[in-house]
């Protein structure tokens, strides 16, 4: 555990504090605070833009507050009031230099709009106060917060949270439920035309928090309903109704969600096939490929160059051309794999980005345009059709992510616990002692460079199918950067980390527009944090867990018999 | 001619000379110690064995057939595996797994088996499972299959390390310091256990030890190393005694009769 | 040593061989098939060399950053290029400043002082934040995980300074001194290209003398060679460290000053390219060596520029130079495959039992 700070405690409060502020600032100079606040959480109360400046500082005087514990409860609030004035205190130093100086030349965001949601709406002197009155009483929330006894503050947090969430999913929520008939307007009643309404907010924060200090009350330990493995304690029976329930309720996605969602849905989807595959790659084999949008490309360009009349005299349709894709992207797996088979860690990574990179433009080259359509790209590529009908609908094409998501994962599961699952983690652990042990690496790492390519090949064939063309400018490295995100913040190896990071990375910022605009400075700094913080992911395999924060955090107390451990937040 | 032999065998890395013209013989089912003052070139001489490096000159034979300069993976398959002074588990795996990894040579399953686990696959991966597990027990780990190797105590991961080790089913065993860091009564518990390796499972091991009264106790054989040359060998009694020994490890005042209350094996033991 | 290496070699090795010594082949091809045609006078030869030579003074100074840090940490620095990129930025503001208060062209020595100082500092002083914040707690880490941070704090500045100060392409202000060019020998070259290439050869002179004869130089050396033995013997191995990166921000920053000579145009995606490609030649010369950063760089810079129309026009490619990344790419590739030591190899070795 650190050790406690030598420095007055009052210091460091004052300095987180003072850091979470400076946040505040620099997110409002991204720009960040501008575009969230025209969504409110609480009707006509708290918009997220200014969640958004506040929340550093609610969580910086926490962290700083617990850092410094024990101390007795006033001083407790005292310190928690006074990081909440520091964090003030930087927010209207960028008020003032606003006022004084014109900042937007430089900054583009620091502008009057701005600083007035910074000064609440108010002229500059009163806004100014009114600033520094709500940052304190932020700071002192945190202190508040802190001095609960756990259950309450557990409960508490959850319930502040899930406000947050649901207020900022308002749009989401009332669009499922419309079709829930009188459940419907229950739901409405909760809602304003942005955000919560307060009574809503009241219901919703009411109610988790009522449910999660019930459910730390339990002694069993957490109960949860996504725990498939076979040793934990449940019947078989409710195991598989679970199961069942969960597939009837995706076989009804599309029609629950509408169009819109749907379409988000199926990016969803996209990700979650190229990340489980990915997941192979880094997650089992522990090779960091920064050009797995090569694979994804070399998908797409196959279905488009066999399908469309462009190119070809006789075009295939997409049941056709889909086994030459497959059987294309193995071998592009191999052939981008033996170059690199004696490389490791770093090396590894920029070699593959080299690789994506040469991809696309060379899919790009006028050179090769006669067959791959220059920047152009190919157009009329084939969707694929059951018997008369073409799956031509966002709905429909959500069936074939489906089936392919569902495929895909199946083989990741059991390749996981099966002896090339073994293999691979081996070969990550230790490569020279694996290779000792009689694993042969070349083998080895082109399996799973073919099997991750296999997968994002086939996302590659479904998203020219649903496009109906394909184009080079959309093969780039950001591509790969959103999938090694996602892999990695959903839980390195993990399967459901996969679908965790696909559903929270690749479906926020399509349904909160606005996040669209700062989505690779969240990517870039969660992965950051993750990797600082928890590196094992938000989700990681139930195992994985145990040993990845050890290794950064002091040893888990483990029981002899049942090889459970129970994590002490000790000091 | 013994299940080992090492025939001038030598290894230069640059100008240094690691190992020169040593010669072994490790008989069947018997208990080889190697030791030597640090950097003498112990480890180095089983990097030789196990093909991680390929002497410059010299020859490496196992059971008769020539291994020098084979890769480690072939190494393994000819029968010879070790364990390593720094303990290399592979951390975010359990204990079984670890040991399932071991077995790799034996197992057959692939790609397409895996994936569809018909009966051949199942069949394999539970009587390796089975295998596993009775080697935990063997070495003493009974009950700590699922747990993550990384959390082992100590002493646990060597004897992992070991149990590993012994999965792909060696006729030689190369055991690297396997008692570094043992308090004395765990150290006794080593002991006892590499005697069951070679009269239980017929194994012959060669061992690289400090602990003095580890190597008296239970080697057959001693060969010393110093910085790179083979100085003596014989059994506890020759090198106990022999001068060249005393003077490498404690320098060259020390020979004039010192070291005999050192190296005795105790009662206790 | 015949019969290991015969047992050593695989049909992998074999493939990438015979697939390199293809490419190897289309390029001396290319190039004798240019040259025998004629396409190009003699003028635009070396005007290609010129531009390739100056582009390689910039790529050198950025390597210098890529190199100093991995010799030192054994870690590829992805946030390298968001260093670079830090500098030209803060150039343009300071170049703007300067010129509305009409001091850019009158007094041209004192301003480009200035905006040296200002953008060597700035991107110093991310290269150290970076340091200090993401890659210092994680030093013991398992080495994926420094490599991810390193990704992550590379796209988080990218966006950082998007969000900041928009996405727009901000003008770098043309300086009068430097319009026109100079003929040496019948050869005209760009005052700019000349710049580039003297500045980036006195700059990496400089840094050479720091690192080789400085005592913080010695002090980065033994690092590199030995952290805890270098600790044993009173170096500050933090400091050392930090000053490793300061330094490496610095050469990028003020590569960044000469980049703009070049290409007079700062964008928040900027640095993608160049970081890569210095990183190319960083490897190419051999990474964790000065000189070696600099051969490497030159290079890189000639064959980006010089290639396309030398070897790829002769293969009959038309556009030829849209393809110019994609030599370095290859390159790249080709290096860390064949020789990853590069040319003044420095063998780092491989740590095994």
């Amino acid at each position: 555990m650190q050790t406690q700070d030598i420095q007055s405690p009052w210091k460091h409060v004052m300095q987180a504090g003072l850091l979470g502020g400076t946040i505040g600032v620099l997110l409002s100079l991204v720009g960040m605070v501008t575009a969230f606040s025209q969504r409110f959480i609480i009707s006509g109360l708290f918009t997220m833009g200014q969640v958004i400046f506040l929340a550093p500082i609610l969580l910086m005087a926490y962290f700083a507050i617990r850092r410094v514990s024990p101390q007795t409860n006033q001083r407790v609030i005292s310190m928690g009031l006074l990081a909440g004035f520091a964090g003030g205190v930087a927010l209207a130093i960028l008020l003032i230099i606003g006022r004084l100086v014109n900042l937007q030349a430089m900054f583009i965001n620091a502008s009057a709009a701005l600083y007035r949601i910074l000064a609440f709406g108010q002229e500059f002197v009163p806004g100014l106060l009114i600033l520094l009155v709500v940052s304190t009483v932020m700071g002192g929330l945190a202190g508040v917060i802190f001095i609960l006894p756990q259950r309450l503050r557990t409960a508490i947090i959850q319930g502040l949270v899930w406000v947050t969430l649901v207020g900022l999913l308002r749009d989401l929520i009332v669009t499922v439920t419309t079709r829930w008939g009188p459940l419907a307007g229950l739901f409405r009643a909760l809602f304003a035309s942005s955000g919560l309404t307060l009574i809503g907010a009241v219901i919703v924060f009411a109610l988790i928090t009522a449910i999660y200090y019930w459910r730390a009350g339990q002694p069993a330990g957490r109960i949860s309903l996504f725990d498939f493995r076979a040793s934990s304690n449940k019947t078989p029976l409710i195991r598989w109704l679970t199961i069942g329930a969960i597939i009837v309720i995706l076989l009804l996605l599309p029609p629950i969600l509408g169009l819109f969602f749907s379409n988000i849905l199926n990016v969803v989807m996209m990700y979650m096939l190229m990340g489980l595959g990915l997941n192979i790659v880094v997650g089992f084999a522990g090779l960091l490929d920064l050009g797995y949008v090569a694979f994804f490309a070399i998908g797409a360009y196959t279905m488009g160059v066999l399908t469309s009349p462009e190119l070809n005299a006789n075009p295939m349709t997409y049941w056709q051309a889909l086994p030459f894709a497959v059987i294309v992207c193995v071998v592009a797996g191999v052939i981008l794999g033996l170059p690199v088979l004696k490389m490791r860690g770093d090396y590894l990574a920029i070699v593959t980005l080299g690789f994506g990179e040469i991809v696309r433009l060379l899919a790009l080259s006028d050179w090769l345009r006669p067959w791959l359509g220059g920047s152009q790209g190919i157009q009329l590529i084939a969707q694929p059709s059951l018997g008369n009908q073409i799956l031509n609908t966002q709905q429909e094409l959500y069936y074939l992510f489906l089936i392919g998501v569902g495929i895909v994962a199946f083989i990741a599961w059991r390749l996981r616990d099966s002896r090339v699952g073994r293999t691979w983690m081996a070969l990550r652990e230790d490569e020279d002692v694996a290779v000792a042990m009689g694993i042969n690496h070349v083998t080895t790492k082109l399996m799973a460079f073919a099997t991750g390519a296999l997968f994002s090949g086939i996302a590659g064939t479904i998203f020219a199918a649903q496009l109906q063309s394909v184009y080079p400018h959309s093969m780039n490295f950001l591509v790969s950067i959103n999938v090694l995100s996602l892999i990695i913040i959903g839980g390195m190896g993990s399967i459901p980390g996969v679908f965790v990071g696909a559903l929270v990375l690749m479906g926020l910022p399509e349904l909160l527009r606005e996040f669209a605009e700062f989505r690779y400075l969240v990517y870039g700094a969660l992965l950051m944090a993750m990797m600082l913080i928890r590196p094992e992911g938000l989700w990681p395999e139930a195992r994985r867990r145990l040993e990845l924060h050890e290794s950064i955090e002091p040893t888990a107390a483990v029981h002899p018999e049942s090889g459970v451990a129970t994590e002490q937040t000790g000091t | 001619m013994g299940v080992l032999v090492a025939r001038q065998v030598t290894k230069r890395f640059g100008g240094l000379q690691a190992l020169n013209k040593i010669d072994l013989d490790v008989k069947e089912n018997s208990i080889y110690s190697v030791i030597g003052p640090n950097g003498a070139g112990k480890t180095t001489f089983f990097n030789c064995v196990t093909g991680f490096y390929t002497p410059e000159e010299g020859e490496i034979l196992l059971d008769g057939k020539n291994i020098t300069g084979l890769s480690p993976d072939r190494v393994t398959q000819m029968g010879i595996s070790r364990t390593y002074q720094n303990i290399r588990l592979f951390k975010n795996m359990t204990s079984v797994e670890n040991i399932l990894v071991g077995m790799h040579p034996h197992l057959k399953s692939g790609l397409i088996g895996g994936i569809l686990r018909n009966r051949a696959t199942v069949q394999e991966e539970t009587e390796a499972f089975e295998e596993a597990r009775r080697l935990l027990r063997f070495v003493g780990l009974r009950g700590q299959g699922d747990m993550m190797a990384s959390s082992l105590p100590y002493g646990a991961q060597r004897r992992l390390e070991i149990a590993r080790a012994l999965a792909s089913k060696p006729k030689l065993l190369l055991l690297d310091e396997p008692t570094a860091g043992m308090n004395p009564s765990e150290t006794q518990e080593m002991v006892h256990f590499i005697r069951r390796l070679r009269d239980e499972l017929g194994i012959t091991v060669l061992l690289i030890e400090h602990q003095m009264r580890v190597v008296m106790t239970i080697s057959d054989k001693i060969s010393v190393l110093d910085f790179g040359e083979k100085i003596a060998e014989g059994t506890a009694a020759d090198i106990q005694n022999n001068p060249h020994v005393i003077e490498a490890y404690l320098g060259r005042g020390a020979a004039s009769g010192l070291g005999k209350s050192e190296t005795q094996p105790s009662a206790a033991d | 040593m015949l019969r290991t290496w015969r047992q050593r070699i695989t049909l992998t090795d074999v493939v990438i061989w015979i697939i390199g010594l293809a490419i190897a082949a289309m390029v001396v091809f290319g190039s004798i098939k240019t040259i025998a045609l004629g396409k190009y006078d003699t003028a635009t030869w070396i005007n290609l060399t010129i531009t390739g030579l100056a582009l390689g003074g910039v790529y050198a100074l950025i390597a210098l950053g890529y190199t100093l840090v991995y010799g030192i940490l054994r870690m590829i620095n992805f946030a390298h290029s968001e260093v670079f990129m830090s500098g030209p930025f803060t150039a343009v503001f300071a170049a703007d400043a300067l010129n509305a208060a009409g001091l850019w062209n009158t007094n041209p020595i004192l301003s480009l002082l200035i905006v040296i100082l200002v953008s060597a500092g700035v991107s110093s002083s991310i290269a150290l934040l970076l340091e200090r914040i993401a890659y210092r707690p994680l030093r013991n880490a398992p080495r994926l995980v420094p490599l991810i941070t390193a990704i992550g704090a590379s796209f988080f500045l990218q966006y950082a300074f998007r969000g900041f100060f928009g996405s727009s392409l901000k003008g770098y202000p043309e300086m009068s001194i430097f319009q026109g060019f100079w003929t040496i020998a019948g050869i005209r070259i760009f005052r700019t290209q000349a710049t580039v290439i003297i500045g980036a050869f006195i700059l990496m002179l400089i840094i050479y003398a720091i690192v080789q004869r400085t005592k913080i130089g010695k002090a980065m050396r033994s690092v590199s060679e030995d952290k805890e033995a270098a600790a044993l013997m009173g170096i500050n191995v933090d400091r050392t460290i930090a000053t490793t990166f300061a330094l490496g921000g610095a050469a990028a920053g003020m590569a960044g000053i000469l980049y703009l000579l070049l290409f007079p145009v700062a964008h928040f995606y900027m640095g993608f390219f160049p970081g890569l490609k210095a990183f190319t030649s960083a490897v190419l010369g051999g990474i964790g060596n000065v000189p070696g950063a600099f051969l490497g760089a030159m290079v890189l810079g000639l064959l980006e520029s010089v290639g396309p129309s030398l070897f790829l026009d002769g293969l009959g490619i038309p556009a030829a130079y849209q393809l110019k990344d994609a030599i370095a790419f290859t390159i790249l590739v080709f290096i860390l495959i064949f020789r990853p030591s590069g040319i003044l190899g420095e063998r780092l070795t491989q740590t095994k039992v």
